[in-house]
């Protein structure tokens, strides 16, 4: 059976040698495979409980909300919902279109929408995003801080007719029908409810693919959908998700052929990656920022004044070399605390950070002086050491601030075995001092990169950084019906963050990617995700 | 024998017991994992403490720990964060790492003592020059080097193998790792052998077994190979736990998904549940293997008596 499917590849590879044909009928087989990397989801793949990457890509392919964002601009464009009516940005009618079903038949109605909402909201169901609900009427109910739950649907959600239901807000919230993009508002068919067991196994929604198979933690095979009624068809015959426990292996196999698509570089590979594979490496800029947040609990760093010695250390980072040597320019430097995927119009302003930002070894140690110097003559900079390629970018910035300080005890790193155990003493307010803070926005809107890290209580908050001017100019800007008008005070809010520096924007990260001659048309979108439905293979 | 079998396997229970309590403790030691389920954010307090009370982490921990080990007398190994219960990745795991271990074992088994025995019988020689160096290099560099230089070379250079192991990990495909993983093993047990039968080989009763006239084939096999395989069958038992727990890093470069990759996770993600279940049967698989090491000895050299 192997030896075949060789002799049938080095049959293929001497056609196209000698014919120039391509082998499997001319460019873009629409029924052809093709296998990408993936990682085994850490929560239960359910809607309202998916909050990483992973999980993220599978409901990106399997399930279509009222609301996508559009794989290049970022944009909200009407999927599901043929009308999102308001006229206070409070109270919201939402009318689904015609036509759609889910991948077992059943129809796509205003039910499956609220169905799904309230499931989400309701605290018996430890869904892990259910906050995302907060702003419906009737959260405290379903979802109390604590003791039981008074209530099992939100009172906010009313179905009115079969594709029609309101939405009741407990605030003003102007942009929340762009928020609806985000996978957690998908809808859900009657056998999530029913059968839960056998949704898990074998998940079912309404997007361009269906789940053919699903081996837990090591492979899903996706198959396009013959019957999908939305213009986003997929272009090829399926995805087949391979779980890798490194990435570097990943990579090798991509090398080797063995697979299609790798949609995360390992950095030990940045160097490599263009001469290995060319322009079949992308690298666009995605919706995640690097910050150093601060623990403002401790008063050490807290109490007023310091806030020149925060903007001195900010002065102090050398990003432009740190990105350039060791992430190889799959980051860049931030000049401000959104991302550039927003686009002006959005509220992304490069250079808003200004001179607080910029590179200077000089000022820096002047700013530091004059804010009291640091506290204890030291800062550490925590951070956790089991992901991604943190120790070597902390190292880096403390060798940048040790260099402008001229003291190589400035600043040194501190590791923490575990990713839970950093979040533990971050929740814990443990901090000694800066710590590392990361942002992947939920949907790309000014308001995801500044409420939810910096309103008083937010609940990414990690510093509890807290300013009453900024939490007005955010409250102003929700309620702003106008959407320029809105931006222009988020704008002001983040001129209030950066008087005060409550988080060093540290840089920009991309995405990155590289795939097989064998696909063209591949592209990731804001979220670092690949646009699987339009990929083409052969 | 029959008693001595009886009194080994009670002596497993206080071993057993011990080993689990230490690896509960040192998992809670690591704190809470809760907050780790939420990505860049805080988990909010109302599902956090029910997401403790769903995996019983509000208990303190003796309780936690009994209630854990009553639940694994009756094959409830409870079950990990993503919602799957810890047998189940057990069924899908264990399968895997015992085909690879099996594989490994009679690597070294057949290439070990093979080599153990041609380098034995000809020391000094060009052929036991050669093959001492190189377990030398073998047992010096380490395992991920080998393994990333054999999968580099053969997998992509070459194209002789896929880099990685697909899903079902077929035998076909797990004796490139499989070797890697024998690899430092494998240059022990030639060196075991090899010291052992040199040894051996001046002992009187080979010198009986010459003078008696029976043939070389006879007395290698029969006389001096029992006799001196005693310290590599121990060595072989023991490291047949050693195998499957420390294959880790073989499995992580070949992406196998077998206990390695479950235990990494686990601990990762500072699951209590399914790095004390996996562990807990790797120390009686340990145990086992000792077991049965120690009655192949009487196997080997009947003088040794079991009472």
């Amino acid at each position: 059976m192997r030896t075949a499917t060789y002799a049938t590849r080095a049959v293929c590879a001497a056609a196209v040698v000698l014919a120039g044909t391509a082998c499997g009928g001319g460019t873009g087989d629409s029924g052809a495979v093709l296998s990408s990397s993936w990682g085994d989801p850490p929560n239960p793949l359910e809607p309202a409980n998916t909050n990483e990457v992973q999980g993220g890509k599978v409901l990106d392919m399997i399930f279509r909300g009222l609301k996508r964002y559009h794989p290049e601009t970022g944009e909200a464009e009407d999927m599901l919902a043929e009308r999102i009516e308001t006229s206070d940005s409070r109270n919201f009618r939402v009318t689904v279109k015609d036509g759609w079903t889910f991948s077992n038949g059943e129809k796509v109605t205003a039910r499956s929408f609220v169905d799904a909402w309230n499931y989400g909201a309701s605290l018996r169901n430890n869904q892990r995003n259910a906050y995302f609900f907060s702003y419906i009427d009737g959260y405290d109910k379903v979802h109390p801080e604590g003791g039981r739950q008074t209530a099992d649907t939100l009172s906010g959600l009313k179905v009115t007719g079969e594709r029609t239901f309101t939405v009741r807000l407990n605030q003003t919230f102007s942009t929340f029908p762009e928020t609806l993009g985000y996978p957690a508002f998908a809808p859900l068919p009657r056998l999530f409810f029913d059968d839960h067991g056998a949704w898990l196994k074998k998940p079912v929604g309404n997007g361009p693919y269906l789940v053919q198979n699903y081996t837990r933690g090591s492979q899903m095979s996706l198959r396009a959908w013959d019957g999908y009624p939305g213009h986003d068809k997929a272009r090829n015959g399926g995805v087949d998700l391979k779980v890798y426990t490194d990435n570097n292996t990943a990579y090798t196999d991509l090398m080797a052929g063995n697979l299609d698509l790798v949609d995360d570089i390992p950095a030990a590979q940045l160097k490599n990656v263009e001469t290995d594979l060319g322009d079949r490496y992308i690298n666009t800029p995605a919706g995640i920022i690097q910050t150093l947040a601060f623990p403002f609990y401790d008063r050490n760093w807290g109490k007023d004044g310091m806030e020149k010695v925060r903007t001195g250390l900010s002065k102090a980072i050398d990003r432009d070399q740190i990105t350039e040597t060791i992430f190889r320019s799959t980051r860049t430097p931030a000049t401000d605390w959104t991302s550039p995927v927003l686009g002006e119009d959005g509220g992304y302003r490069e250079g808003l950070c200004g001179d607080a930002c910029r590179y200077d070894p000089d000022a820096a140690k002047r700013l530091i002086e004059e804010g009291g110097g640091l506290p204890g003559g030291q800062v550490k900079i925590t951070y956790n050491a089991d992901t991604g390629s943190h120790k070597q970018w902390v190292d880096a910035v403390c060798n940048s601030i040790n260099n402008a300080l001229g003291d190589d005890r400035a600043c040194v790193g501190s590791p923490v075995g575990t990713f839970a155990d950093f979040r533990n003493q971050i929740t814990d307010r443990k901090m000694p001092g800066p710590f590392r803070a990361g942002w992947q926005m939920d949907y790309p809107l000014i308001q995801n990169f500044l409420q939810p890290l910096y309103y008083t209580n937010g609940s990414s908050n990690d510093g509890r950084w807290s300013d009453r001017k900024f939490d007005d100019l955010v409250d102003r800007a929700n309620a702003e019906t106008d959407t320029g008008k809105a931006v222009d005070f988020f704008r002001q809010a983040e001129e209030v963050l950066r008087d005060d520096m409550a988080a060093i924007p540290l840089w920009y990260q991309n995405g990155s990617a590289g795939y097989s001659e064998r696909l063209s048309g591949v592209r990731l979108n804001p979220f670092s995700v690949p646009v699987y439905e339009q990929i083409k293979v052969g | 024998m029959g008693r001595y079998v009886v009194r080994r396997l009670l002596q497993m229970i206080p071993v057993f017991v011990g080993a689990t309590l230490l690896i509960f403790l040192m998992v809670h030691v690591m704190g809470d994992p809760i907050a780790g389920l939420c990505g860049e954010r805080e988990c909010d307090p109302a599902t956090a403490a029910r997401l403790r009370g769903e995996f019983g982490l509000d208990q303190p921990v003796w309780r936690q720990y009994l209630t854990y080990m009553g639940n694994v007398l009756t094959g409830d190994f409870g079950t990990a964060f993503n919602g799957q219960p810890v047998t189940e990745l057990m069924g899908t795991a264990f399968p895997v790492t015992i085909r690879l271990t099996l594989v490994a074992i009679v690597l070294e088994i057949v290439i070990g003592i093979t080599l153990g025995v041609v380098t034995g019988l000809r020391r000094g020689r060009p052929v036991d020059t050669s093959v001492l160096l190189l377990t030398l290099v073998v047992i010096s560099v380490p395992t991920f080097v080998t393994g990333l230089l054999i999968q580099l070379l053969l997998g992509v250079t070459w194209g002789w193998i896929k880099p990685s192991v697909s899903a079902e990990a077929p035998l076909g495909e797990l004796i490139v790792p499989g070797l890697v993983l024998a690899s430092v093993s494998l240059a022990y047990v030639t060196r075991l052998t090899r010291t052992s039968l040199a040894e051996n080989r001046r002992s009187d009763y080979v010198r009986t077994a010459i003078a008696k006239g029976l043939p070389r084939r006879r007395v290698v096999t029969r006389h001096l190979l029992r006799n001196s395989l005693i310290p590599v069958v121990t060595f072989i038992g023991t490291d047949i736990g050693a195998l499957m727990g420390g294959a880790i890093v073989t499995e992580r470069i070949f992406n196998i998904h077998g206990v390695g990759y479950q235990l990494y996770q686990g601990i990762l993600r500072q699951n209590t549940q399914t790095v004390v279940g996996f562990v807990t049967v790797l120390v009686l698989v340990f145990l086992v293997a000792n077991l049965l090491v120690d009655l192949l000895y009487a196997v080997l050299d009947p003088r040794i008596r079991y009472a």
